[in-house]
């Protein structure tokens, strides 16, 4: 057991977890941030994905003793208020899932590489969601959500420049 | 599965990683990226007693080019030598092969000295490193050695690293002018280990390929140079047919392993078809280079 103190959702956490338990299992069972969903837990699915120190990680290849120190971004981090932001809204609009299980492992994958990469095509959304596992969309709906929340993005960052304001439409 | 329970150090200087090494010797296992390790640990097919983190080892992080060579440390990130611009100008193969590896999650933890001590034989880091006769530096009790490539990969999963020696540091030598590359490989889904890929550097003088190299990931328990295809482009002025007898060449001794995903003979039919695409990339690479 050894005492960590990291950052989650931009609050300060602690907890002693065992040096083998992943950081998937940490924020499951000792943080009760459920939203982090477990899947294959070798890698493979994609569904624990977060987002550690700004890159999108897979969080059951990760122990939770190595994420000490960092700033860690679950699916509750997206919208604290219990809104949708704006990808989340966008994968609403165009019916991005079904049964949800993989939901949050690609929202924190496109939500890290829409930041990244605001101006990205179908293609290279297509390749940036291809470590994610769904098995009920078949993806079209996926990928036309994630497109849709960079089109919005774009549009929000265009209206907010025109109006020069801090209006915050493309949080998410 | 949860992963089995390990003891746990975490060493912050190579020297004390080194020191571990010691007195654990082939009880430990070196925990770097996890990319590799992790699900090994998950799926029972490694029990360690002892994990060795690496991750807070600084020093052992970082790119670095001179003298020729660009040195990159072993704990150095995938996504770092991908978006680094010395390895970009000084290794295009590795900078070519690296998008290739796994998907980008994958690529936020997994770092060059892991894939590479992992020594996978499907996977591109091990063919870019025979490709381009990349050096191995690692420290042991007794010191430092420098390992060339030819003599790192011994087998499946297994290099001439002893159990006390740490991965520190990979060179590869600095491309030169002229230089065409490319990483080609076949895979069932994106993202999945290839079945066939090969790892293609030419150097074009004057219209005639002065140098050639490939290497195959996946056609056998390690990495796998082409020698005899080389030996064919020396010299040759690049062409369709030329291409067409050093994918002959190149695929003619081997006798890739047959698995759910392919025959060995499928494997082979598509190390021909990867040799000549690699070629016809890696040329109009070097004429776009230059």
């Amino acid at each position: 057991m050894a005492d960590i103190t990291l950052r989650i959702n931009g609050a300060t956490r602690t907890g002693s977890p065992e040096a083998r338990k992943t950081l998937a299992d940490f924020l499951r069972d000792d943080l009760e941030l459920t939203g982090t969903h477990v899947g294959c837990e070798h890698g493979v699915c994609g569904a624990c994905t977060v987002i550690v120190d700004g890159r999108a990680v897979r969080s059951c290849l990760m122990l939770a003793v190595q994420a000490a120190g960092s700033e860690v971004t679950t699916i509750e981090g997206l919208a604290p208020d219990g809104g949708l932001g704006t990808l989340q809204q966008a994968m609403w609009d165009s019916h991005s899932f079904q049964c949800g299980f993989c939901t949050p492992g690609f929202v924190m994958q496109a939500t890290a590489f829409l930041g990244s990469h605001p101006d990205a095509d179908e293609q290279q959304i297509r390749e940036a969601l291809s470590g994610n596992i769904c098995r009920c969309t078949g993806y079209q709906s996926i990928v036309d959500g994630v497109l849709l929340a960079a089109q919005r993005n774009r549009q929000g960052a265009t209206v907010k420049a025109e109006r020069g304001s801090d209006h915050d439409s493309n949080r998410g | 599965m949860k992963l089995p329970p390990f003891e746990y150090e975490a060493p912050t200087t190579v020297a004390d990683a080194v020191g571990l090494l010691a007195e654990h010797g082939d009880e430990a296992s070196v925990l770097a990226g996890g990319q590799s390790l992790i699900p090994l640990l998950a799926l029972r097919l490694a029990r360690p007693e002892v994990l060795i983190d690496i991750n807070g080892v600084d020093e052992l992080s970082g790119v670095s080019a001179a003298d020729g060579w660009v040195a990159i440390g072993a704990m150095t990130r995938e996504y770092v030598a991908e978006e680094s611009g010395t390895v970009a100008d000084g290794v295009p193969l590795l900078a070519a092969a690296l998008p290739m590896i796994g998907h980008e999650a994958i690529r936020s933890r997994g770092t060059i000295g892991g894939s590479l001590a992992h020594a996978d034989p499907a996977a591109e880091l091990p063919a870019v490193a025979r490709a381009l006769d990349a050096e191995f530096v690692v420290r042991g009790p007794a010191g430092t050695r420098v390992i060339p490539a030819a003599q790192w990969f011994e087998g499946y999963l297994t290099t001439s690293r002893r159990p006390d020696e740490l991965l520190t540091q990979v060179r590869f030598p600095a491309a030169r002018p002229g230089t065409g590359v490319s990483f080609h490989e076949v895979a069932r889904r994106h993202g999945d280990f290839a079945m066939v890929g090969l790892a293609t550097s030419l150097v074009l003088s004057g219209g005639v390929i002065s140098d050639a190299r490939l290497a195959f990931a996946g056609v056998s328990d390690m990495p796998v140079r082409a020698a005899a295809a080389e030996d064919v482009l020396a010299g040759q002025r690049p062409s369709a047919e030329l291409f067409d007898e050093a994918a002959r060449r190149a695929t003619e001794d081997l006798d890739p392993p047959a698995d759910l995903h392919g025959s060995s003979d499928y494997r082979k039919t598509v190390a021909a078809a990867v040799v000549r695409r690699g070629l016809r990339a890696a040329a109009d690479n070097a004429r776009e280079r230059q």
